[in-house]
């Protein structure tokens, strides 16, 4: 190889290398403007008691205490239906189908359930739970049409979270005549649990900024009061800025609040993945395997 | 004397029964359409160490894996052939996996301790097997890990995970890990290729010692350490038994020439 050659292989490296970095830089760019934008939007709005406080003033003024309960409580109750369910999906899938045209056939559907819009999961929850089920408008019906889009997410990271544990451990717990359910229950899924917590992570951010699974089923345009019971309806974070952004009574005077219920929206998101990071990090090195 | 003729035939029949710890009888193994084992016969005596030799590939894992039904777990495999542990067939409809592989340990290439402490790892066996009793666990474990060699170093930090061992200590955990319930036959699969030369030489002497209370079959690619701790060696070759004899019988005078040829390096 020449001298020259060299050289222009190197400056293709760096070339390209740049390219990468840029392009990175550029994605790492719009997160934060987005960010930014609707932080110095909103921002100035969120206090006390735009957190604690009923709306008023045909959502004017006042806060939206009762959309944060409304969202949090429909990440509850879609994670407490659809994360078993999901996880042993998973299992199902990971450790008790052999590698066949069936194990494909389920990937496949999970994978097709992933590709649904949401709004075709809110028309579903809506004629399934809603109506045929008699659940109405309530906590219930969202939470279930919520965790029916949240499991395709659960079910895959619970497989690809299995599938990457070592066979060794399997078959060291195998041979000491464990049955394959104690295997999975004392040795497969604590080491796998870290990464399923990545799948968990990432449904409660899909779940909770949703809008169309939840318009039919459950979410109240205003409603201030806080929800009895799993029948009632609630008013929920993103819809209630789509609401307070296009359909309000006064547009112009709730945009401020618009900015504000997005940064608590944000926000709220944000404190969820970190705790779930923190019981990810608890249990990795819990069950550190290397 | 027709009679005392047949009579001695049976007793010599029953003692031939109760001599041999593992029979292995015409056993065929195949992976879809592959002819893994092509008609194994082997018999192998109580309280000894025999080696299962062979290159790459040769089906000696394999025939390991017969005798606590780690082959089950493959898909697509087929079996033929018996398999008896102490007479009886460990492939019969009667024999419960699980029970099998209480009764007969397994030892891996790689160390694979569970990532849990090391008290845990050595009384996994027990609690899977519904033993909860605190004491006799601490016993066991303990005496375990003495058998293993491994309890003066771990003695103090039995509460820390099995991750920060070394990978010779791990591989002795992993065998006070199979001791633990107390099998009658010990798999290994080769037990030492994994680890550095003092190590090795540390599971070697602790083979040699196990032989006492335990039927030890081990797969080893090292020449030498089939010489120096096995009594009996079986060579393997292209999914069948070539040869199997004594360990300095194999090593010295071989029947068959392709084991001359394997153990003098012609091959393999």
């Amino acid at each position: 190889m020449t001298k020259l050659d060299i050289s222009r292989k190197r400056l293709a490296e760096a070339i390209a290398f740049w390219i990468f970095r840029l392009l990175s830089l550029c994605v790492m760019g719009i997160l934060f403007s987005i960010l930014g934008f609707i932080l110095y939007k909103g921002i100035h709005v969120v206090n006390w008691d735009f957190i604690s406080k009923m709306p008023e003033d045909g959502m004017t003024k006042g806060g939206i205490y009762p959309a944060i309960i409304g969202t949090l409580c429909l990440i509850a109750g879609s994670m407490i239906f659809a994360f078993p369910i999901g996880v042993m999906s998973g299992i199902y899938i990971n450790e008790y189908t052999k590698d066949s045209w069936y194990r494909r056939f389920v990937q496949l559907m999970t994978a097709n359930l992933a590709g649904i819009p949401s709004i075709v999961f809110g028309l579903f929850g809506m004629s399934l739970f809603v109506n045929k089920l008699g659940f109405g408008d309530s906590i219930l019906a969202g939470s279930l049409t919520l965790g029916l889009l949240a499991l395709p997410v659960i079910i895959r990271t619970t497989e690809e979270a299995l599938k990457s544990v070592d066979d060794g451990y399997r078959q060291a717990s195998l041979a000491l005549g464990a049955t394959k359910l104690q295997t999975i229950r004392r040795v497969t899924l604590p080491v796998a649990l870290p990464n399923i917590i990545t799948g968990f992570i990432l449904s409660i951010g899909r779940v909770s900024g949703e809008t169309a699974p939840i318009l039919f089923t459950v979410a109240a345009y205003f409603l201030p009061k806080l929800p009895s019971s799993i029948h009632d309806q609630v008013m929920a974070l993103p819809y209630h800025l789509y609401v307070i952004s296009t359909s309000g009574t006064n547009i112009n005077e709730s945009r401020g609040m618009a900015y504000g219920t997005a940064v608590v929206l944000i926000l709220i998101v944000l404190i969820l993945n970190l705790i779930a990071n923190g019981v990810r990090r608890y249990l990795g090195k819990k069950y550190k395997t290397h | 004397m027709v009679f005392d003729d047949t009579l001695a035939k049976s007793i010599k029949h029953i003692k031939h029964h109760n001599m041999f710890k593992i029979e292995s009888k015409d056993v065929h193994l195949h992976y879809g359409s592959f002819h893994a084992l092509k008609g194994i016969n082997m018999s192998i005596e109580k309280n000894t160490v025999t080696a299962l030799i062979g290159p790459s590939g040769c089906g000696k894992s394999t025939f390991l894996r017969l005798f606590n039904r780690m082959n089950d777990l493959i898909d697509d495999v087929r079996i033929e052939g018996k398999c008896l542990i102490d007479g009886k067939d460990i492939y019969s409809k009667e024999v419960k996996i699980d029970d099998l592989r209480k009764r007969v340990g397994m030892v891996f290439q790689k160390p694979n301790p569970f990532p849990k402490t090391i008290f845990e790892n050595v009384a996994y066996g027990l609690r899977v097997n519904g033993i909860s009793h605190k004491s006799f666990i601490e016993e066991r474990v303990e005496r375990s890990l003495k058998q293993a060699a491994l309890w003066d170093e771990v003695k103090d930090k039995l509460k820390k995970s099995a991750m920060a061992l070394s990978g010779g200590q791990q591989q002795r955990l992993c065998i006070a890990r199979a001791l633990a319930i107390e099998p009658s036959v010990l798999l290994m699969d080769e037990p030492a290729s994994a680890l550095d030369p003092i190590s090795t030489a540390k599971i070697e002497e602790l083979i040699y010692e196990l032989k006492n209370d335990f039927t030890i079959i081990i797969v080893t690619h090292n020449m030498q350490q089939a010489g120096r701790i096995s009594d009996t060696t079986a060579f393997f070759y292209l999914g069948e038994l070539v040869e199997v004899d004594n360990t300095k019988k194999i090593f010295t005078n071989p029947n068959d020439t392709r084991t001359q040829n394997y153990i003098t390096g012609r091959f393999g």
